[in-house]
């Protein structure tokens, strides 16, 4: 059996990036008429709660990725998201 | 059982370690997950001890991060992390000798604040007697749509340097050799194209998205790892043999986390990652959170993980023959396995009287406990037993705790 793992195409970077850039255009343009927040800043007490944040203790969740990421296949995606709670 | 003879002496470091690409993305973790878009991350400091013991490994050592602001729009970090590592597990046992190495890991990064962006960069390195490893990195963050959406994306760029310890046969010291890759030192470089969305769904749930594609290229295989190939009558029944890996990998991961805050103050977590690349290696990852405050001083974590993969196109636990394929490993983080995590935390919060600049305190402790099930990984050690290719499948149990402090200020 011969096997020939695909090869990291450059064109597939270039479409990513593409794509990546058309998000962010479509992003700002809707930022010109952006929908009225249907939670109120008001409303995002709770997203203040430490409890709520995807990664409360980063060293730490930092550390028990280091552990599984040694030990599997898989990587990426694995990195907690901004909050955008505005609840400053 | 045959060993080359090189193989017979050589060191057998990197069982325990995390390819330097993804380190990077722990440590960018680490770094850059704090960074919300229209705030800067909190002033903070923590320093943990992190204990690793399973499959005849330990693994333990530091990690101190800081974070502190310059002024109203700079957020600076700084991170130190150490393995200490010595290791006697099945594969040092089957083609080398046990070891004791330190990794040491430094890094840098900052975060500026500009309106609702927030713009990141850093540096990172890596140190080990015979793998070093550079990184940078860059990522924009943006609110938007009343600070209800944040949209992130990154991008890094790595190189390493690998080298291969060995022990000298005639002094019996331990001489760190150079690998030569296609007739040049061996080398790895990486890229990596990352996007981030977190979505605020109601007044108590929160929605996020990672997407995030890295490619490698260069000498990615372990240089101390050996595949075996049948040789009936031979020893065991097998011989060991060097892996041949591709110089190439792309991947591709996405992950989904929803996150609800429950009406008696508590937040649960569902999470799912999906995972595949050119290597064939195909992954789903799902883990359930649940957060438990009580009182005003403990909050108490609760954690279930399960992680399963196919194996690598290119992955065989027994060959049949001899230069069999063109691309051949035994990794068996390459093998088709399931693993089930079960973890529990505690945090203390306390408030350090006599330290005005010090707002607040915890001390945490959490253990997880870890069980990996190989589906087509046998514990080649046994083969004298039950003849190559009939040895009992390999299952690791491992438990890890971390006991760390952080101050806020």
């Amino acid at each position: 059996m011969r096997v020939s793992p695909g090869l990291p195409s450059a064109s597939l970077t270039v479409k990513l990036m593409r794509a990546l850039t058309a998000a962010l255009l479509l992003a700002a343009l809707a930022g010109c008429a952006a929908p009225t927040p249907w939670v109120k800043p008001f409303e995002r007490e709770h997203f203040a709660d430490p409890i709520m944040s995807f990664n409360r203790d980063p060293v730490s969740s930092t550390y028990l990725q280091h552990v599984f990421e040694t030990r599997e296949g898989a990587r990426g995606a694995t990195g907690s998201v901004g909050g955008g709670c505005g609840c400053n | 059982m045959q060993l080359t003879g090189e193989a017979r002496c050589a060191h057998t470091r990197r069982q325990a370690r995390l390819s330097p690409f993804t380190r990077t993305l722990l440590t960018l973790g680490a770094i850059t997950a704090p960074a919300l878009a229209g705030v800067l991350p909190e002033d903070r400091a923590d320093v943990l001890w992190h204990t690793y013991n399973g499959g005849d490994i330990t693994i333990e050592g530091p990690s101190v991060l800081v974070r502190k602001k310059v002024g109203d729009n700079l957020s600076l970090s700084a991170n130190y992390y150490e393995d200490m590592i010595s290791s006697a597990s099945i594969d040092v046992k089957l083609s080398a000798s046990p070891y004791h190495e330190t990794r040491r890991q430094e890094s840098l990064g900052a975060d500026y604040l500009h309106g609702k962006s927030t713009y990141s960069a850093g540096f990172i390195t890596s140190k080990e007697p015979d793998y070093k490893a550079n990184t940078t990195y860059f990522a924009v963050s943006q609110d938007m749509f009343g600070d209800l959406t944040t949209l992130t994306l990154g991008y890094r760029r790595g190189w390493d340097r690998i080298y291969e310890d060995r022990k000298d046969s005639q002094t019996q010291q331990i001489v760190t050799d150079t690998i030569f890759y296609n007739g040049r030192p061996a080398t790895a470089d990486h890229r990596g194209y990352s996007l981030s969305l977190s979505q605020i769904l109601t007044r108590n749930a929160i929605l996020g998205f990672n997407y995030e594609l890295l490619t490698d290229q260069g000498y990615l295989a372990n240089p101390y790892r050996k595949i075996r190939y049948l040789s009936p009558g031979q020893g065991a029944g097998f011989t060991l043999a060097d892996q041949v890996y591709p110089n190439t990998r792309t991947s591709y991961a996405a992950s989904a986390q929803l996150k609800y805050y429950l009406p008696y103050r508590a937040a649960l977590t569902g999470q799912y990652r999906y995972f595949h690349d050119t290597w064939g290696i195909l992954a789903h990852t799902v883990e359930l959170d649940y957060t438990h405050p009580v009182g005003k001083h403990w909050i108490f974590d609760g954690t279930l993980r399960y992680y399963r993969q196919g194996a690598a196109d290119f992955y065989s636990d027994l060959f049949p023959r001899a230069n069999y394929q063109n691309f051949m490993a035994r990794d068996r983080e390459l093998a088709a396995f399931h693993s089930y995590t079960v973890g529990a935390g505690a945090s203390y919060q306390f408030q350090v009287s006599g330290v005005p600049w010090i707002s607040k305190s915890s001390a945490n402790v959490r253990v997880d406990h870890l069980l990996v099930d190989y589906s087509d990984f046998r514990n080649a050690l046994l083969a004298g037993t039950y003849g190559a290719g009939n040895e009992p499948l390999y299952k690791l149990n491992a438990n890890i705790f971390q006991v760390f402090v952080s101050i806020w200020f």
